[in-house]
């Protein structure tokens, strides 16, 4: 008898920039409001920035305009320059889900003087699919993250009648 | 598209449940049932809508037919995933190269 886990492979992705490892690691978690795709926020008014508290346990969290919160998971591990371990609390119904942590671990590589080689791997998604649930809440934003979000709120909506 | 289906049969929070006793390992229907409030023909309907959905499979062991969590009925959602840290990704290399050209032009002024 196979007795097993059967789970999807994590999401890796990898990028070289020109940056040596504390300047790629500074910019990437003090400074991720500088980057972040502003589509990407599930609050219901634009986006203002986008914090990562600096220590275990920190919140990540944005902040829209009008000063509402919402938080997208927290701080595992907190280890500049090398790594950063964050916990991604959305559910596959992209709402907070206090329950849920998917881990989302950064590692910057040094390769070379001015160089690092940043890793992103997103692992744990079988925990994401286990929580899905279908949506009633509005999903704002006329672009981006947003709209893909309603698309597939419709699609759901439709194919549950 | 799979990812419809997928969400939409784990909306039911009884399905949802036969789906994670799932996530220990495969199972057959009558181990599911054992340990759910629902009785074993229920379990074997929801059994059937998750594999429609492409979430669940189902294998022959002997005389038995034992179920385990299809990873492919997660692909959209990885999917989808694996395309928003390529974009996130591209935006934060191309801020470094932003960051880096500043510091470059204040040392040329300087």
């Amino acid at each position: 008898m196979t007795a097993q886990h059967i789970t999807p492979a994590p999401v890796r992705k990898s990028v070289v920039v020109n940056a040596n490892a504390a300047r790629a690691f500074d910019l990437f978690a003090n400074n991720i409001s500088r980057w972040w795709p502003p589509s990407h926020s599930m609050l219901k008014v634009p986006l203002k920035e986008t914090i990562i508290q600096p220590f275990a346990k920190g919140r990540w969290y944005q902040v829209g305009e009008d000063g509402s919160e919402c938080d997208n998971g927290h701080v595992l591990a907190w280890e500049p320059p090398h790594r950063l371990l964050l916990a991604w609390q959305l559910n596959s119904d992209w709402q907070l889900d206090p329950g849920l942590i998917t881990e989302v671990e950064i590692k910057f590589i040094a390769d070379g003087e001015r160089r690092t080689r940043v890793e992103l791997e997103h692992r744990h998604l079988e925990r994401m699919g286990a929580k899905g649930e279908t949506t009633r809440n509005a999903i704002a934003g006329p672009n981006g993250w947003s709209a893909i979000l309603e698309t597939f709120r419709q699609s759901v909506e439709q194919g549950s009648r | 598209m799979a990812y419809d289906n997928a969400l939409t049969a784990l909306a039911d929070p009884t399905r949802r449940r036969v789906f994670e006793e799932l996530r220990s390992g495969p199972k057959p229907v009558g181990a599911i049932a054992s340990v759910l409030p629902v009785s074993r023909p229920a379990v074997s309907q929801h059994l059937k809508v998750l594999r429609g959905a492409g979430l669940v499979r189902e294998e022959t062991q002997g005389t038995r037919h034992v179920f385990s969590i299809d990873p492919k009925g997660l692909g959209a959602i990885r999917r989808w995933l694996d395309q928003f840290w390529d974009e996130a990704l591209t935006a934060f290399a191309a801020e470094v190269e932003r960051d880096a050209q500043k510091g470059e032009d204040e040392r040329e002024k300087s």
